[in-house]
C-alpha cells in the first residue's frame, strides 16, 4: 500500500529492573491515577496525551461536569434461559470489579450513573444463543454502567447494539470467570449527531478466553476505551474492531492491554475505512507486558484505508516491555490510500470504478468480519460496509 | 469483424523532472482472428503499449488515436474498455487481498455479459475452464493473486481470458517467468481462443520461444517507441537467429 508506515515504537523496552515496573509510560502518560471519583480528574484542556486527539468542544460537556444526566436512553436485554439479568443500584458490590475508570468522562459515568445493569451466566452453563443488548438513545444525556459476568466455565455471546441519538458516557465491565469463553461484538450504530464515550473492562479469569469485537459507524463523537487485564496465567484476549469513519466524524479507540500475570495471550486487531472531509480516526493501542507477566505471547495491528481526500488518521502503536522472558510481542501499524492499481485490474476485466472500490473495501474488512464467528452480525456487518460505500462521495 | 486500430499513437509518462515520450507514433491494424507478436527488447515501450491501451493511469495519451470498430477506445474509462471487448493479460497481475478468485471471476463476467451468468452453468464453465489449465479446484478460494506464484499468475490470466472471450486479447509478457510446462498449459488457453477465430490477438513479448506454441500471422519489431519492421513469421527466426541488435544499434540510440 502506498505511503505505508510501520512500526512506530513510542514504548519503550526494558528487562529486569525493579524500578521500571512501578514507572510504567503507560500509566504515567495519564493525567491522574485510576479513580472511581470525578473529584480526582482535573478539567482536561486538550493538551493531556489521553485528550489531545480528542475536540473537546464536541463532548457536549461529558469531561467538564457541565452536562447534566435527563436524557431518555432505553437499554433492552434479551438473553436466553439461565441468565440472571437484575437492574441494581450504586451500591452493588459486584460494579467497578474489572477495572477501575482512567479519565476524567469514564469517572464522570461512574460517579454519575443511578443503576446499573448487571447481566451474570452461572458457572458452566453454556448459552446456545447470544444475549442481546439494545442501547437506544432518543436526546440527551445518560450516564451508564453495565456489568456482563460469566461463571467458570461458562460460555457466552454477547451483542450489544447502540442506535438512536444522544449523549453517553459509560463503563462496562466484563467479569471472565476461569475457563469461561465471552464474545462481546459492540456496534455504535448511532445517528449522525450522537456522542458516546464508554470505559470497556475485562477481568480475564485464568484459562479463559476473552473476544471483544468493536463496530463504529455511526454518531458524531465516539470514543471508546477496551481494557483487558488478567486475574490469572493462561488467559487469552482478542480485541477486534472495525470502523469506517465519514465526513466529519470523530472515532477514537483506545485500546489496553495489561499483561500483568504470566503466561496468557492477547492480539489486537483494528481496521479502518476513512472518507470524506474531516473524517478522523484514532487508534492507540497499547500494550503492557509487566516484569511478573514471563511467556507472554502479544501482538496489536492497526490498518486503515483512506479513501478520499480530506480524512485523517492517529495510530499510535505503543508497546512496553518490562520481562525479556516472552513468547512473543509486536505490533504493526499501517495507513494506506486507496490502491489505484488494484482498481485498475478489477477495472481492467470490466468491474465499474465503485463496485471494483467495494470489492477492495470488502476484501479488506473480510478477514477480520470472518473472525467474529457470529453469522448474523457478519453478515449484518458487510451490509453495513456496503450501504457505507452507496453513500460515500 | 473487430478491428483495433492504433494510429500515431504517442504517449508519455511523468518523470522526476517532467515528462518523457516512450512511444513515438505506433502504427498497428489487428483484426479479430489475426495474431500479431509484438517483440523488442527491454525499454522498447512494448508495455507501455500494452498499457495504454487499456487505459493505465499512468500513462498520457499526447496524441494519435485507438479504435475498436470505429468507437473512440481512448474515451473510453478502463472498465468500459473491457465492457467493448478488449482484454489485457498482465506481466504483473496485482493482488487483491480479501477478494476471493471465484468472488472475482463471477463479478468480472456479470459486468461483462451485462447480468450474473447462471450459477450452474457458471459453475461448470469455471471449473471446466480450470481443468483445462490444470488449476487445481482450491484456486477459486484463494485470494486474487495473493500469493500466488509467477506461473498461477499467469495460468489466472489467461483463465479470464478464456472466460471472458475478448475481441481483443493483449497479452504482456505472458511466457516471462515461465517453465515449458507452464508455457505449454498458457499457450494451450491462448490457442483455444484463438480457434475460435473470435479474437485478434497481440502478443508482446521478448523471446521467441513462445512463439513454437503460439504462430502468429505477422511480426512487428518493436524499438525506441515505435514499430520498425513489420513481417510474417520468418521475422521472429531472423530475430531468434541475430538477437535485436540490427534495431538497437540504429533506431534505439537516437
Amino acid at each position: 500500500m502506498a505511503e505505508a508506515q510501520t512500526n512506530i515504537p513510542v514504548g519503550s523496552t526494558t528487562s529486569g529492573s525493579l524500578a521500571v515496573a512501578a514507572e510504567s509510560t503507560v500509566a504515567t502518560r495519564m493525567s491522574a491515577p485510576p479513580s472511581f471519583d470525578v473529584a480526582d480528574f482535573p478539567v482536561p484542556h486538550g493538551r493531556e496525551e489521553e485528550w489531545r486527539f480528542t475536540p473537546l468542544a464536541r463532548l457536549r460537556g461529558l469531561h467538564d461536569g457541565t452536562a447534566e444526566a435527563g436524557g431518555v436512553l432505553t437499554v433492552r436485554v434479551d438473553a436466553p434461559e439461565g441468565v440472571t439479568v437484575e437492574t441494581v443500584d450504586r451500591s452493588d458490590a459486584r460494579l467497578g470489579k474489572a477495572g477501575t475508570p482512567v479519565d476524567r468522562v469514564a469517572a464522570q459515568a461512574y460517579s454519575a450513573f443511578e443503576k446499573a445493569s448487571v447481566v451474570s451466566v452461572p458457572k458452566e452453563t453454556v448459552l446456545t444463543e447470544p444475549i442481546r443488548v439494545s442501547v437506544h438513545g432518543e436526546g440527551g444525556t445518560a450516564y451508564g454502567h453495565q456489568v456482563f459476568e460469566l461463571g467458570a466455565f461458562a460460555e457466552a455471546v454477547v451483542v450489544i447494539d447502540h442506535t438512536g441519538d444522544g449523549v453517553l458516557a459509560a463503563n462496562v465491565d466484563y467479569v471472565l470467570g476461569d475457563g469461561a469463553k465471552l464474545t462481546v461484538v459492540s456496534v455504535q450504530d448511532w445517528a449522525d449527531k450522537a456522542v458516546h464515550v464508554a470505559q470497556h473492562n475485562a477481568l480475564v479469569g485464568r484459562d479463559a478466553s476473552f473476544k471483544s469485537v468493536v463496530v463504529t459507524f455511526g454518531g458524531d463523537l465516539v470514543r471508546l476505551h477496551p481494557r483487558v487485564s488478567y486475574a490469572g496465567p493462561g488467559g487469552e484476549a482478542e480485541l477486534f474492531g472495525l470502523y469506517f469513519t465519514d465526513k466529519g466524524q470523530h472515532q477514537e479507540h483506545r485500546l489496553l492491554v495489561d499483561h500483568n500475570v504470566p503466561h496468557c495471550k492477547s492480539n489486537v486487531a483494528y481496521k479502518g475505512a476513512l472518507q470524506g472531509q474531516d473524517a478522523h480516526a484514532v487508534w492507540i493501542g497499547d500494550v503492557l507486558i509487566q516484569a511478573a507477566a514471563e511467556g507472554t505471547d502479544s501482538y496489536e495491528m492497526n490498518r486503515n484505508l483512506v479513501l478520499t481526500d480530506g480524512a485523517r488518521v492517529d495510530s499510535v502503536p505503543n508497546l512496553e516491555i518490562e520481562t525479556g522472558e516472552i513468547a512473543g510481542a509486536g505490533h504493526a501499524s499501517a495507513t494506506g490510500r486507496f490502491d489505484d492499481e488494484q482498481l485498475f485490474y478489477l477495472q481492467s476485466r470490466g468491474i465499474p470504478e465503485d463496485e471494483a472500490r467495494r470489492l477492495v473495501v470488502r476484501g479488506f474488512f473480510a478477514e477480520l468480519v470472518q473472525q467474529i464467528g457470529v453469522d448474523d452480525v457478519e453478515a449484518r456487518l458487510l451490509a453495513k460496509i456496503d450501504a457505507e460505500l452507496e453513500a460515500s462521495v | 469483424m473487430a478491428t483495433l486500430e492504433i494510429r500515431d499513437l504517442h504517449v508519455s509518462v511523468d518523470v522526476e523532472n517532467g515528462t518523457k515520450e516512450i512511444l513515438k507514433g505506433v502504427d498497428l491494424t489487428v483484426k479479430q482472428g489475426e495474431t500479431h507478436a509484438i517483440m523488442g527488447p527491454n525499454g522498447s515501450g512494448k508495455s507501455t503499449l500494452a498499457y495504454s491501451i487499456a487505459g493505465h493511469p499512468k500513462y498520457t495519451i499526447t496524441s494519435g488515436t485507438v479504435t475498436l470498430d470505429g468507437e473512440d477506445v481512448l474515451e473510453m474509462s478502463v472498465d468500459e474498455r473491457a465492457r467493448a471487448g478488449m482484454f489485457l493479460a498482465m506481466q504483473y497481475p496485482v493482488e487483491v487481498p480479501g477478494v476471493s478468485v471465484s468472488n472475482f471471476l463471477r463479478t468480472s463476467a456479470t459486468a461483462l455479459r451485462g447480468e450474473a451468468p447462471k450459477l450452474r452453468t457458471w459453475v461448470k464453465e469455471v471449473k471446466s475452464a480450470m481443468e483445462q489449465l490444470q488449476m487445481d479446484p482450491t484456486f477459486a478460494e484463494r485470494n486474487v493473486n495473493e500469493g500466488f506464484s509467477g506461473g498461477e499468475k499467469k495460468r489466472h490470466e489467461i483463465l479470464q481470458m478464456e472466460l471472458m472471450k475478448p475481441k481483443i486479447a493483449i497479452l504482456d509478457e505472458t511466457d516471462s517467468g515461465l517453465d515449458v510446462d507452464a508455457l505449454r498449459q498458457v499457450s494451450d488457453g491462448v490457442n483455444r481462443v484463438r480457434g475460435t477465430g473470435e479474437v485478434g490477438t497481440l502478443l508482446i513479448t521478448h523471446y521467441t520461444r513462445i512463439l513454437r506454441y503460439i504462430k502468429p500471422d505477422f511480426v512487428h519489431v518493436f524499438s525506441a517507441g515505435r514499430i520498425v519492421e513489420s513481417g510474417g513469421p520468418e521475422l521472429a527466426d531472423q530475430l531468434e537467429a541475430e538477437g535485436y541488435e540490427k534495431y538497437t544499434k540504429g533506431g534505439a540510440a537516437a
